[in-house]
């Protein structure tokens, strides 16, 4: 077996009439930011839940480094999660509640302050946590994440109400943390959101993994061999449909080809005497392959099933 | 573990509401029991005679007596025993001499009006004592310092009655003809003086009733009664004198006796009784159990304390970071009640011992009679308390695990704990008070009970007036039955439960 820090397999679960899990299975592995995208629910936060020992599956395994959570002792020194930034007593101040995780775990007050210094709330810790704007609520959250300085890391949509500048400030915590040889798991309903801190991307939809795969390997396929031409001219799509290109119109003036090389879309426009002004090779976002994925993922569950 | 009871310890104290909440319940059962609502006319000459085995009693008869020096025997014949009761259905009109004495009264004997034979150290009240009598309605009785009572026939008078003394044993013994004997028993009275008190004696206790036609605070209808027994066939019939013993100040004529002789032997004629002391309607002034009424306003608190302790983590979706930090779930639960009902225990038992040392005193100090307890009984009723509100505390968060909404637990604790207890000390009527007070955790107020219930004492023993169904420890184990059932029900249902 691999040296994965988390092992998910073959998880199922139904809640009543749905099916929230079906046959989800994946890996995460240590030093990588791992995305774990797909439309709500698609299961993400279930398996998350799972993961962690707070719900319990129908079918299938969630292991952590082998072993399931509840038989962790002192978890958080080994798995830092963070479900929901609001799960907080109000009436509470941030240091006190940091500070009761601290006494679960065997910690010391001292870890407490160090990680409320790391999170950027050490002023706000004597503060009521009811008082806290989401985006405080989610640096305390991460502060709780790194109380036990785990080699695993779980964050249901760490993005989510935060603004720009925290988005950028996520984004490097994630790489650091993975930079730290630490195993991250890191959910996202907004594919661009992971664009650039994950490193593998898991996409998941109705339950179960579309894609499992690299950030540049899914792009690669995304961006096939499509070409981008800007042209005004009206006969452009017929010559090149003839030519045995598929063309679609993307935009004014904006059309995209595919099953044509970039010099024989040139030199068929040439032939024909069709003015254009840009021919360029069409790079996907990540967000539209992702949109491609989660649009096929029907398709795919049917070729799944017959096999 | 200790871990777990480190952080819940944590959780608890940096909720300023909830540590409020928790010293507010003890600061609720102070202000309440010492709120002076009772006041009366004790001064320091009110106070019990004590028996001999260190209870309050109440020694009050008339006695026709002469001196025993060493064994002996002594029998007479009970040839009537007549009495007269308060009338209240009288009293408000008054007619005749009842208007003339301000007293309202009717022919009739009190159940346990006594007349009969009586071996006594001495003429000071408490002293060690032997009895055989009969009595109003319960038959023929052996009955020995105060507390001991042993059953004769049923017969009433005219009935022989005999009182043998050999040493410390006195053996008693009733005869429907003087000729057949029965012993109804054969009793140690440990160091009895050689020279003795004997002779014959009439009492009557205060006769009270649960005051019927009135609903809401049971009240009770009362009043001194008193019992004129006449003997004849003394087995002796020279040197006797009539006394009473602690009669009254300011006795009204039914409670003032006296010896008249007669033709073949002496009727006596007496009010009082020869018994423990009970506090409440037949009794005089109130116990300790008085200074905790305000006992369901601190549980109020504790049970809303205790239900906000675990429902307000479901409410915030903080039960999951709870289970994460602690995945084993029955311990949660266990880590909870643990450190809830040992915060609640001291808080508890603060309050507990304030209002009980400091109520007596004020409740003395408004000149009503609180009856004096052994220093066991206070200190059980005092941690009784306190174990009280613990164990409830558990049985809160044991339910608030289960049902998980704040609004639903704490309804259900207080309709299930506090209201039971409610009801039974106001409208319920005595029977269904009773049956409340045995099956449902505020069978556990048993604890607060401090003064014996004794059969051969006619009282209103019903829980407004201390008395409760169950004995204390019974009491108390309803109520860890309850708590220890929703505890198992809660971990079950924690961990199969998604959280």
């Amino acid at each position: 077996m691999s040296e994965a820090a988390i092992e998910v397999s073959g998880l199922r679960k139904r809640f009543g009439a749905t099916t929230a899990l079906d046959g989800m299975r994946f890996i995460v592995e240590p030093g990588v930011v791992t995305g774990f995208v797909g439309p709500n629910g698609a299961g993400k936060s279930t398996t998350m839940r799972v993961i962690l020992g707070l719900d319990t599956p129908d079918e299938g395994t969630a292991l952590i480094g082998g072993r399931p959570y509840r038989s962790l002792r002192r978890p958080l020194t080994r798995v830092g999660s963070l479900l929901d930034a609001g799960a907080l007593q109000p009436s509470r101040t941030a240091r006190n509640h940091l500070l009761w995780l601290a006494h679960s775990q065997g910690l010391r007050a001292r870890r407490v302050d160090e990680v409320l210094e790391q999170a950027g709330l050490a002023k706000a810790a004597r503060r009521r946590a009811g008082g806290f704007s989401l985006g405080m609520r989610q640096r305390l959250g991460i502060a709780a994440v790194m109380l036990g300085d785990p080699g695993v890391v779980i964050l249901d949509e760490p993005f989510n109400g935060m603004d720009p500048e925290g988005i950028v400030w996520m984004r490097q915590f994630l790489r650091s943390l993975a930079a730290e040889g630490r195993a991250v798991l890191v959910s996202s309903h907004l594919m661009n959101e992971l664009q650039d801190s994950a490193d593998h991307l898991v996409v998941v939809g109705r339950g179960r993994v579309i894609a499992d795969t690299t950030v540049a390997a899914l792009l690669a396929r995304a961006s096939g061999d499509r070409t981008r031409l800007r042209t005004s001219a009206p006969q452009a799509q017929h010559v090149l449909a003839n030519a045995g290109a598929t063309v679609t119109r993307t935009g004014p003036d904006v059309l995209t080809i595919e099953g044509l090389h970039p010099e024989r879309v040139v030199a068929t426009l040439t032939a024909h005497g069709v003015a254009f002004s840009e021919v360029s090779a069409h790079r996907a976002t990540l967000e539209e392959a992702y949109m491609e994925l989660t649009r096929d993922a029907v398709e795919y569950r049917a070729e799944e099933g017959a096999r | 573990m200790k871990d777990l009871l480190h952080a819940e310890w944590t959780k608890l104290r940096t909720v300023r509401g909830w540590v409020v909440g928790l010293m507010a319940a003890a600061a609720a059962m102070v202000a309440l029991g010492l709120v002076p609502g009772y006041q009366g006319t004790c001064d320091a000459t009110c106070k019990l005679p004590v028996g001999p085995g260190g209870e309050e009693v109440t020694d009050t008869f008339t006695f026709f007596h002469q001196t025993l020096a060493g064994d002996g025997t002594i029998t007479a014949r009970l040839a009537s025993l007549t009495g007269r009761l308060p009338d209240p259905s009288r009293e408000a009109g008054g007619t005749g001499t009842e208007q003339a004495t301000g007293e309202a009264t009717k022919e009739g004997l009190a159940p346990w009006a006594k007349a009969g034979l009586i071996i006594k150290a001495s003429t000071q009240r408490g002293s060690a004592y032997a009895a055989v009598m009969a009595t109003g309605s319960h038959g023929v009785h052996l009955q020995y310092d105060y507390t001991h009572d042993i059953r004769g026939s049923a017969t009433n008078s005219p009935v022989w009655l005999r009182l043998d003394r050999e040493g410390d044993t006195i053996t008693g013994s009733e005869s429907a003809d003087g000729v057949t004997w029965k012993t109804i028993g054969a009793i140690h009275l440990k160091g009895l003086p050689a020279t003795v008190q004997w002779g014959m004696f009439a009492t009557s206790p205060q006769y009270a009733a649960p005051a019927t036609g009135s609903f809401g605070l049971a009240g009770a209808d009362g009043g001194p009664t008193q019992a004129t027994g006449t003997f004849d066939h003394l087995s002796k019939t020279d040197g006797w004198t009539g006394e009473q013993i602690g009669g009254v100040d300011h006795a009204s004529p039914i409670q003032q006796g006296g010896t008249i002789p007669t033709q073949e032997g002496v009727a006596v004629t007496g009010s009082g009784d020869i018994a423990p002391a009970v506090a409440g309607a037949a009794g005089l002034g109130t116990t300790i159990t008085q200074t905790l009424v305000g006992t369901f306003a601190g549980l109020i608190l504790v049970v809303v304390v205790a239900a906000l302790f675990i429902t307000a983590e479901y409410r915030r979706g903080l039960i999951r970071t709870t289970l994460t930090a602690s995945p084993l779930r029955g311990r949660v639960v266990a880590a909870k009640a643990v450190v809830l009902g040992a915060v609640t225990f001291f808080s508890g038992l603060t309050g507990a011992a304030i209002v009980v040392i400091v109520g007596q005193r004020v409740l003395r100090a408004n000149g009503v009679y609180v009856h004096a307890v052994s220093a066991f009984t206070e200190a059980r009723v005092i941690a009784g308390t306190a174990a009280l509100l613990a164990v409830s505390a558990v049985l809160a968060v044991a339910v608030g695990a289960m049902l998980r909404r704040s609004a639903t637990v704490i309804t259900a604790a207080i309709v299930g704990i506090v209201l039971p207890y409610l009801l039974a000390m106001s409208i319920l009527p005595a029977g269904a008070a009773r049956w409340v007070l045995r099956v449902t955790p505020a069978a556990a107020f048993a604890l607060q009970q401090s003064t014996a219930q004794y059969p051969q004492v006619d009282n209103v023993y019903t829980p407004v007036n201390g008395y409760f169904p169950l004995a204390p420890w019974a009491g108390f184990a309803v109520l860890c039955g309850w708590a220890a059932v929703a505890l198992l029900g809660a971990t079950l249902l924690i961990r199969r439960r998604d959280a």
